[in-house]
C-alpha cells in the first residue's frame, strides 16, 4: 500500500514529519517498507527558461538552445525535445546532477560539435512519470533559478506491508485511523453529503445470486464528461504507484486507495437490459479489462446485463462495458461480495486484483451508501452530470458483533497492564464501542471483520499502547542444573554425524525433492515414490527414497569442478508412504566416496580410488558408534540393483533387517547420474537400528583382565573360490567357543601352488586359557576342532 | 710397565670392536699377560707382594677400563654411522588424512539445542510430508483462509484415508499441533527442521530450514516470549548488546502475533548483529516470527484454552547461520560442494556445549 503524505493529511491532522509517523506505523504493525520522496532527487535540478532556440548546425532533430537560470549568464544547451522553444520554462539539470531514471550523471560535453552545458529533462528522466514526448513545461510563474525539488515541495510516498487481516488498512483513511489512535494527529471525520439523485434509476439493477453478492447498490449518473483527471487526483494515483487512464476510472480507484472500497463504473451505452449479479453459467466467457479472457464456471459470481457476463464480481471489469472518453452516462456499482466466494474465483481463474485483494479479506459491510455517495460528489464535481436515485438490491452483512472482554487480559496475555482508561481511548479512537463494567462488552465496528476474541482486543491493545513497553519477564526455571533433552534418536544423529565428520567426510545438506528419473533410479517397486503436483521445476518433483541419489548429484558437481577426492555424508530422512496415505519418513545416513582414496605418493606410489572395503569400514564404524553389534552382523547379498552386484553387501540383524547398504555403485547407475569413475557408497537405515536402552546404569562392568596371557595359532586352509572367508571365520570361531575368541583372516591367496578354483585363506585364531595354561595335548585337540569345522565348508588344511 | 704403555696405547688405536676383543684376550685372557702377572703375585714374598700387587692391580684396573672405553666409543660411532644411513627426509610431505566437516546448518540446530536444553526446552520433531489438517486447518487457517495464499504450499496429488490433502510442511508448526495431541501440557518443545514454499530466487530456496519454539503453561504471557527471544538471540549471537524490536504483526496461529526484527551495524558493508537498530549506520533486519497461541489452536490441540496459554515462535535456522557464520548465498547450502563445506563446515569436534561456548569464532 503506497500512499503520499499529502494524501494522508487530507484525512489526518497532524504536524509529524514522514520520520516519526514511518516509526508510528512500523510500531502500529503496519510496517514500513521504504519512505520514498521523489524531490530528494532533483536538488540538483532547476527551474529555467529557453531565451532563444536554434537549430542545430549538423543535425535536424536538436536544437541549440540559450537558457536562463537566473543569474544574468544564459547557459548554451543541446535539446532534442520538439516542444524546446524561447520563451518555455522547462527543469535544467546542470553537470553533475545525477538523472533519477538512469542513474548517469550529466557532464558538461559537445554533441555534435557543439557544447551542451545541461539538460532540459522530461518528466520520465526525473522519475515523476512516464511522459517523454517533450520537456517537462511549468507555468510562467515559476521562478527561475531554484531548486525543483524545492518548486515541488517534499511530499514523501510511504510503501507500507499491509497484513491480510488488516483490509480497513488498505485504504489511507483506515491508516490515519490508526495513527490517530497512537497519537499522530486528530483524525478528519469523512465529509461526504449524500447527493441525492433527480430522477428513478433508468435500468434495473438486481442480484440473484445473495449468497455471493448480498448486496448491490448502484445509480446512474448521465451527461458526465469523461478525460484526464485532475492535477491532484492523478498525483494522488501516481504516488499510489497507479496509473490514471480518465477520470471516471480514477475516482473509482481513488476512493478504493482511501477507503479501501471497490467499486465500479458501467458505461451505460453498452449494458442492455438489467444488471444483475448471478452466478455464471459454465463455460460463459468475459473479456476483462487487463485484455484477457477467462472461461467462468458455475461457482463463480458475475454481473452480467441480457447480452453478456460485464464483470467478474468483485475482481475485475468487462472490457466491453468499461469506460472511455466517448462515456456519457454511467451507471455505478458498489456491491458487497462474499469473502470466501471471491478468493476461491480469484483462485481457480489465477486473477489478481486490488479489489480482490480488499473484497477477499473483507471490506465493511456498512460502507455501501457512503462509498455510493463519495464517488457521486467526486463525479459530479470533476466529470458533471446528473445522478439518479440510488437503488438497493439486497442487503449487506450488518453484523453488530460483540466481544465479551476483561480488561485484566491485557496484563495476563500481554503481560502488560495498560490502565482502564487508556484501553478504553484506545478502542474508542480504534471505532470499538465499549460498554460495561467489569467485564466489557465491545463493539466491533464493521470494518474490523478480523476481531472475533479477547485476545483481538488484548493485540489491538498492546499494539497502539505500544509492544516496546511490554516488560521482559523470565520463564519460570526449573529447580538446579537444567536436565538433558535430546532425544535417543538426536543423540544418536548427533554421534554419527561427528564420527562421520572425524573419518573424513564432508557433511552435506541435499535437496529433499529430485528429478523424476534419479528419485525412481532408487525406488522400490512396492512403494512408489511422492510426487509433487505442483513442484517448482522438473529438478525439484520427486521426494527422495533414499539420500544416494542426491549425495549422487552432488558428487557429480564436484567432479566438474575438478574436484579428485571427494567423502560427502548427509543425514537426513527417506520419503516412503505409509499406511493409510499417510507419510512413512525414515532417518537414514549416507556416504559417497569418489575419486581417489589417496593420491598419488612418493611413499604409496600410484594413486588408489575408493573400493568397497572402503565403504565397509565406514559402514562398520558407523554402525558400531550407533551400538550396533557389529561383530554378529550378517554379510548377505542383495544391495539393489543400484549397486555392483559383486561388490555390495548388506549389514543384518538376523537375515531379515537390513541395517546398511554398501558397496559399488552399479555402471548402469553411474551412467544414470554421468559419473565416469567407480563410486563406493554407504547407507544406513537408522530407523532399524536396535534401540538403546536409555534407563541404564552408568556403572560399567567390573574389569576383570584373564590372568593368564592369551595365545595365537595360525592356520591356512584350501576352501571353493565361492566360499566367503565370512563363513570360514564364524566356522572357527565356533569351533571352540570355550577357548577361541577370536578368529582374524590375514591372507587370501590364490594362484601357483593353489588348485584352480580354490583359494588359500590364512587364519589367526586367538586362544584364551582360563585356569591353566595350555599343554601340548590341549592345543593339539583345538587344533583339530578347527581342522574339523573348516573341513565341513570344504577345507582342507594346506601343509 | 713398559707393556702396559704398549697395550693402553694398541687399545687407543683398536678401531673395531674384534680389535678390542683381540686385546682384551692379549692383556686379560687366561695367556694374557696381566694374567700371568697376577699369577706371579703367589709366588712372591709378603714384602714383594706389597710392593707388586698394587702395581698389577692397577695394571688391571688401567687395561680394563681402557676396553670398557674403547668399546663404548665405538658401539657409539657405529650407532651414529647407522641413524646417519638412517636418516630420512622429513620435508617429504606425511600420509594425508582427510579432514571432514559438518554443516552449517547441523552445527547451528546443535547450538539451539542447546541453548534451549539450558531454558527448559526439549526437542520434538514431525513430518516433513504432512497432511493438511495439521499444517493449517489446525493452525486456524480454514480452506479460504486469505493467509494460505500467503504460503505457495508444495502438494502432492495424494489424499490420506481421512481425506486430507497431503503436501510438504510450510513451516514447523505442525509440530506445534502433534506434540501437545500427544504430550499434552505443560509443555516447552523447540522443533527443528526441513520446511518447504515454493519459492526460489536469490534470497528463497523451495527446501530450507526453521525451528519453531513453543511454550504452553499457565500464566504465560508476551513479557515471558519478549524475555526467551532477548535470552536466545543473546545466547546465540554471544552479545550482551543484541536489540530487538517487536512490531506487532499477523499470523492465523498466534493471537497477539509480534514479528521480531534485530538490531544491526553495518561493519564493512556487512551486517553485524547488535547494536540498536535506529542508531546511525544501523538498521533492523527481521528475525523471527511469534505470538501468543491462539486460543483455536490450543483447543484444536485437545486442551482447553481458558487454562492453558502460551508462545510460539519460528525462525530461519539457514539464515540464523548466515547471520552469525557471514555466508552470504543460501542456494549454496544445498549444493554439496565440497569446497564450500571444507570453508564454512565445522570441526567434528566442535560439539556446542555452554561451558566451552555454544559458537565457534574463526
Amino acid at each position: 500500500m503506497k500512499f503520499a503524505l499529502s494524501w494522508l493529511k487530507q484525512h489526518l491532522e497532524t504536524q509529524a514529519d514522514a520520520a516519526t509517523i514511518a516509526r508510528a506505523l512500523t510500531a502500529l504493525g503496519l510496517e514500513i517498507e521504504g519512505v520514498s520522496d521523489a524531490s530528494a532527487a532533483l536538488g540538483a535540478f532547476r527551474v529555467a527558461r529557453v531565451l532563444t532556440a536554434e537549430r542545430h548546425p549538423q543535425a535536424d532533430k536538436l536544437q541549440v538552445l540559450s537558457v536562463d537560470i537566473g543569474d544574468g549568464t544564459p547557459l548554451q544547451v543541446v535539446c532534442g525535445a520538439p516542444n524546446a522553444r524561447a520563451g518555455l520554462i522547462g527543469v535544467l539539470g546542470l553537470p553533475g546532477a545525477v538523472v533519477p531514471a538512469n542513474g548517469m550523471e550529466l557532464r558538461k560535453s559537445a554533441i555534435r560539435g557543439v557544447e551542451s552545458n545541461g539538460m532540459m529533462c522530461s518528466t520520465r528522466e526525473l522519475g515523476l512519470g512516464d511522459e517523454h514526448d517533450g520537456i517537462i513545461e511549468l507555468p510562467a510563474d515559476a521562478p527561475l533559478g531554484i531548486s525543483f525539488a524545492h518548486y515541488l515541495g517534499s511530499d514523501p510516498v510511504f510503501d507500507v506491508a499491509i497484513t491480510p487481516n488488516r483490509p480497513d488498512c488498505m485504504g489511507v483513511y483506515g491508516i490515519a485511523r490508526d495513527l490517530a489512535a497512537a497519537g499522530i494527529g486528530t483524525l478528519r471525520p469523512i465529509a461526504v453529503d449524500h447527493v441525492p439523485g433527480s430522477y428513478p434509476c433508468p435500468i434495473d439493477v438486481r442480484t440473484d445470486d445473495p449468497e455471493g453478492c448480498p448486496a448491490f447498490y448502484g445509480r446512474v449518473i448521465r451527461g458526465v464528461r469523461n478525460g484526464p483527471s485532475p492535477q491532484w487526483l492523478a498525483d494522488a494515483l501516481k504516488s499510489a504507484g497507479q496509473r490514471p487512464i480518465s477520470a471516471l476510472v480514477d475516482i473509482t480507484n481513488y476512493v478504493m486507495l482511501a477507503y479501501g472500497r471497490p467499486a465500479h463504473a458501467y458505461d451505460l451505452a453498452k449494458l442492455r437490459g438489467a444488471v444483475v449479479a448471478r452466478k455464471a453459467v459454465a463455460g460463459e466467457t468475459v473479456h476483462t479489462l487487463n485484455g484477457r479472457e477467462y472461461t467462468l464456471d458455475a461457482t463463480m459470481t458475475v454481473i452480467a446485463d441480457d447480452v453478456m457476463v460485464h464483470d467478474v464480481a468483485g475482481i475485475m471489469g468487462g472490457e466491453h462495458s468499461g469506460c472511455s472518453d466517448a462515456t456519457t452516462d454511467v451507471l455505478l456499482e458498489v456491491a458487497y461480495f462474499d469473502r470466501q466466494a471471491i478468493s476461491r474465483t480469484g483462485q481457480a481463474l489465477a486473477l489478481t486484483s486490488d479489489a480482490r485483494s480488499r473484497f477477499e479479506r473483507g471490506v465493511d459491510p456498512g460502507f455501501l451508501d457512503t462509498g455510493l455517495d463519495l464517488l457521486t460528489a467526486l463525479i459530479c464535481q470533476i466529470c458533471g452530470g446528473e445522478p439518479s436515485h440510488v437503488v438497493r438490491a439486497g442487503e449487506p452483512p450488518l453484523a453488530d458483533k460483540l466481544v465479551a472482554y476483561d480488561p485484566a487480559l491485557a496484563a495476563r496475555l500481554g503481560g502488560i497492564d495498560v490502565p482502564q482508561a487508556e484501553q478504553r481511548r484506545i478502542l474508542d479512537a480504534l471505532g470499538f464501542g465499549v460498554s460495561g463494567e467489569g467485564l466489557w462488552r465491545v463493539a466491533v465496528p464493521g470494518w474490523r471483520c478480523d476481531i472475533d476474541a479477547a485476545p483481538d482486543i488484548v493485540e489491538e491493545v498492546i499494539r497502539v499502547h505500544g509492544l516496546d513497553a511490554v516488560p521482559s519477564t523470565p520463564l519460570p526455571r526449573a529447580p538446579g542444573v537444567a536436565k538433558p533433552t535430546a532425544t535417543p534418536a538426536q543423540t544418536l544423529e548427533r554421534r554419527l554425524r561427528r564420527l562421520a565428520a572425524a573419518r573424513g567426510s564432508h557433511e552435506a545438506v541435499t535437496w529433499s525433492f529430485l528429478p523424476w528419473l534419479q528419485a525412481n533410479h532408487f525406488a522400490d517397486l512396492d512403494n512408489p515414490v511422492w510426487h509433487l503436483a505442483n513442484p517448482i521445476s522438473k529438478d525439484l518433483e520427486a521426494m527422495r527414497p533414499s539420500l544416494l541419489p542426491g549425495l549422487l548429484m552432488a558428487v557429480q558437481r564436484n567432479l566438474d569442478r575438478g574436484a579428485t577426492s571427494i567423502r560427502l555424508f548427509e543425514i537426513g530422512r527417506r520419503y516412503l508412504r505409509g499406511a493409510d496415505g499417510a507419510s512413512a519418513e525414515a532417518p537414514s545416513l549416507a556416504v559417497v566416496l569418489a575419486g581417489e582414496r589417496h593420491p598419488r605418493g612418493w611413499a604409496q606410489g600410484k594413486a588408489a580410488p575408493f573400493d568397497a572395503f572402503d565403504a565397509k569400514a565406514e559402514a562398520l564404524a558407523l554402525l558400531a558408534e550407533a551400538g550396533a553389534p557389529v561383530d554378529n552382523l550378517m554379510v548377505m547379498g542383495e544391495a539393489g540393483a543400484q549397486f555392483h552386484p559383486g561388490q555390495s553387501a548388506t549389514l543384518r540383524l538376523g537375515p531379515k533387517t537390513v541395517l546398511a547398504r554398501f558397496g559399488m555403485v552399479h555402471p548402469a547407475t553411474l551412467k544414470a547420474f554421468d559419473l565416469a569413475g567407480p563410486v563406493a557408497v554407504v547407507e544406513l537405515f537408522l530407523d532399524r537400528l536396535p534401540a538403546k536402552k536409555t534407563a541404564g546404569s552408568f556403572a560399567r562392568a567390573a574389569y576383570a583382565p584373564p590372568p593368564l596371557q592369551a595365545v595365537t595359532r595360525d592356520f591356512a586352509f584350501l576352501l571353493p573360490i565361492d566360499r566367503p572367508a565370512g563363513d570360514l571365520v564364524r566356522a572357527v570361531r565356533g569351533a571352540d567357543k570355550a577357548n577361541i575368541v577370536a578368529a582374524r583372516v590375514f591372507d587370501d591367496f590364490r594362484g601357483a601352488g593353489v588348485p584352480e578354483g580354490q583359494r588359500s585363506l590364512a587364519i589367526e585364531i586367538t586362544l584364551q586359557p582360563v585356569d591353566k595354561s595350555y599343554d601340548e595335548a590341549a592345543l593339539k585337540a583345538i587344533a583339530e576342532r578347527v581342522v574339523a569345522a573348516a573341513a565341513k565348508l570344504g577345507g582342507t588344511l594346506r601343509g | 710397565m713398559e707393556q702396559l704403555d704398549q697395550t693402553l696405547a694398541a687399545i687407543a688405536a683398536a678401531d673395531t670392536p674384534d680389535a678390542v676383543e683381540a686385546l682384551r684376550v692379549a692383556a686379560l685372557g687366561k695367556q694374557g699377560w696381566v694374567s700371568a702377572l697376577l699369577k706371579t703375585l703367589g709366588a712372591m714374598t709378603p714384602d714383594q707382594r706389597q710392593a707388586e700387587g698394587p702395581r698389577i692391580h692397577a695394571a688391571r684396573e688401567a687395561v680394563t677400563a681402557a676396553l670398557a672405553a674403547r668399546k663404548a666409543d665405538l658401539e657409539s660411532a657405529a650407532l651414529d654411522a647407522r641413524l646417519a644411513a638412517e636418516r630420512v627426509d622429513l620435508t617429504l610431505p606425511a600420509p594425508e588424512t582427510p579432514r571432514g566437516s559438518v554443516h552449517p546448518v547441523s552445527q547451528v540446530m546443535d547450538e539451539l539445542a542447546e541453548i534451549f536444553a539450558d531454558l527448559g526446552f526439549a526437542v520434538a520433531s514431525g513430518p516433513e510430508i504432512e497432511d493438511d489438517w495439521h499444517n493449517f486447518t489446525a493452525l486456524n487457517m480454514p480452506e479460504t483462509h486469505p493467509a494460505r495464499a500467503m504460503h505457495d504450499t508444495f502438494y502432492f496429488p495424494d489424499r490420506d484415508a481421512a481425506g486430507r490433502a497431503m503436501l510438504l510442511r510450510t513451516h514447523t508448526s505442525p509440530v506445534q499441533i502433534r506434540t501437545m495431541l500427544s504430550q499434552g501440557a505443560p509443555l516447552r518443545i523447540i522443533a527443528p527442521g526441513r520446511v518447504y514454499r515454493s519459492d526460489s530466487d536469490a534470497t528463497h530456496t523451495p527446501m530450507f530450514h526453521q525451528i519453531e519454539g513453543l511454550v504452553i503453561d499457565k500464566g504465560i504471557h508476551l513479557g515471558h516470549l519478549k524475555w526467551t527471544l532477548e535470552t536466545f538471540l543473546k545466547a546465540f549471537f554471544e552479545r550482551e548488546d543484541i536489540v530487538l524490536r517487536l512490531r506487532p504483526s499477523y499470523f492465523p496461529f498466534t493471537e497477539p502475533s509480534v514479528e521480531v526484527d534485530v538490531g544491526f551495524t553495518l561493519v564493512g558493508g556487512k551486517r553485524v548483529v547488535g547494536g540498536d537498530g535506529d542508531a546511525l549506520g544501523g538498521g533492523w533486519m527481521e528475525v523471527l516470527g511469534s505470538g501468543m497461541v491462539n486460543r483455536h489452536v490450543i483447543a484444536a490441540s485437545g486442551l482447553d484454552p481458558d487454562e492453558w496459554q502460551g508462545f510460539a515462535f519460528g525462525t530461519g535456522v539457514d539464515r540464523l547461520a548466515m547471520l552469525k557464520y557471514g555466508m552470504d548465498d543460501l542456494r549454496a547450502f544445498f549444493d554439496g560442494d565440497a569446497r564450500w563445506l571444507a570453508h564454512y563446515g565445522f570441526a567434528a569436534l566442535d560439539v556446542p556445549t555452554l561451558s566451552g561456548g555454544v559458537g565457534v569464532r574463526s
